[in-house]
């Protein structure tokens, strides 16, 4: 995104290209701009951009994309991890 | 408070058969912005049940999702009411609508229009096409503004209560003015961490959000050691402030990566594995010394 980068080599997106059918969906649903086409292919143009929403790997027909997805939000990783304690009860958390 | 519009299928002004169908969350919010910035035009809304959650966290938990487009498509009669077949969502709707899901479901084409709903009448007039612009997402400085009351407000409970044992705890052992001294500095760092951590965040250094709250804390701690007459101090305070202080800043800057527009899940866990023993040690190593100026 412009004028923010996030850290390198992080995110857990694949891209199995000889399964792509070149359809540009991933291109259409990425809010990063990931992805780039070429020749039928789609290839992942700026993989550290991804913040692993997971649209691509939904909207892939053919399922050429894998991403373990979720919100990236510190807050609701911690209560997560309390609620996986059990040192707190389930609740909303983040964007609820 | 309410903040739900009842799902189902809304007309802005008259519209026909022939025109187009936007989906959107039952976020109060999300249908008034639609509804303002499409006014004077005829087309159709079809609400889903997001349960008054806006699209872009209802997609990521799934209720802005295939499912319930297929449901409420069917519930509405929509294939009755329109003669086409073809919906437009937001992109940031895509995280949980699989199109061809859609499709083989309802019969129903799904087309991505944009990010922002203030692009949907440029859109909508040059024939449903979406620009690069349209794509990307952003993050201004105002997009953050708006973001930090909201961010005070959540803190505000578990600020209080560290705030409130913090000043206890010092002032039964240092007196009055150490306990008001430390209470000043550490709601200064939250705010630091909650404010102005997120305002600056393109321009402080760093990719990590704790890194960059640790600068914007040291920042702090730099204005106000002159300011709580820090020269007065010994060594060991003054290093004890200017670890504890960052560290505080930095838990609350990378709190912010829940409301960022960019970070990713991978990204956090890997910085929080880092950063959160990272600042428990500082806060204990700056505890240690405090106690150790105080008795030695």
């Amino acid at each position: 995104m412009k004028g923010f980068r996030y850290l390198k080599d992080v995110v857990t997106l694949e891209l199995d290209q000889a399964a792509c059918i070149g359809c540009g969906r991933c291109l259409e649903v990425c809010p990063h701009q990931v992805f780039s086409l070429a020749e039928k292919k789609a290839s992942m143009a700026d993989r550290d951009a991804c913040m692993e929403c997971g649209a691509c790997a939904l909207n892939c027909p053919v399922k050429a994309i894998t991403v373990d997805a979720g919100v990236g939000c510190a807050s609701g990783m911690i209560n997560e991890w309390l609620q996986e304690h059990k040192l707190r009860a389930p609740s909303g958390g983040c964007c609820s | 408070m309410n903040y739900m519009v009842p799902p189902g299928l809304y007309a802005i002004g008259r519209p026909t058969p022939e025109d187009p169908v936007l989906v959107t969350a039952n976020y109060k919010m999300s249908y008034d912005i639609i509804r303002h910035t499409l006014s004077g035009r005829n087309l159709w809304i079809l609400v889903l049940e997001t349960y008054g959650i806006n699209v872009w966290c209802a997609a990521g938990k799934g209720t802005f999702g295939t499912g319930e487009v297929v449901r409420r498509v069917t519930a509405t009669g929509l294939a009755r009411v329109v003669n086409h077949r073809r919906l437009i969502l937001p992109i940031l709707g895509a995280p949980g609508v699989a199109v061809h899901q859609v499709a083989r479901r309802c019969g129903f084409s799904v087309s991505y229009a944009a990010i922002r709903a203030a692009d949907l009448p440029e859109y909508l007039d040059n024939g449903m096409v979406t620009t690069p612009a349209m794509q990307q997402l952003t993050f201004t400085l105002y997009e953050r503004l708006v973001l930090v009351p909201v961010e005070l407000v959540m803190a505000l409970k578990s600020v209080a209560i560290i705030a409130g044992v913090v000043f206890l705890l010092v002032a039964a052992l240092a007196g009055l003015t150490a306990g008001v001294t430390v209470l000043i500095a550490y709601v200064g760092a939250v705010v630091t961490g909650t404010a102005v951590g997120p305002l600056l965040l393109p321009w402080l250094p760093g990719k990590s959000f704790s890194v960059k709250g640790v600068v914007a804390g040291l920042i702090w701690s730099g204005v106000f050691y002159p300011l709580a007459g820090g020269g007065a101090w010994g060594i060991p305070t003054t290093i004890a402030l200017f670890l504890a202080l960052p560290a505080v800043s930095a838990f609350h800057t990378l709190n912010f990566t829940g409301c960022s527009t960019y970070t990713s899940r991978s990204g956090v866990k890997k910085e929080m594995r880092i950063a959160l023993p990272a600042m428990g040690g500082a806060l204990l190593v700056s505890m240690a010394l405090l106690l150790a100026g105080r008795f030695l």
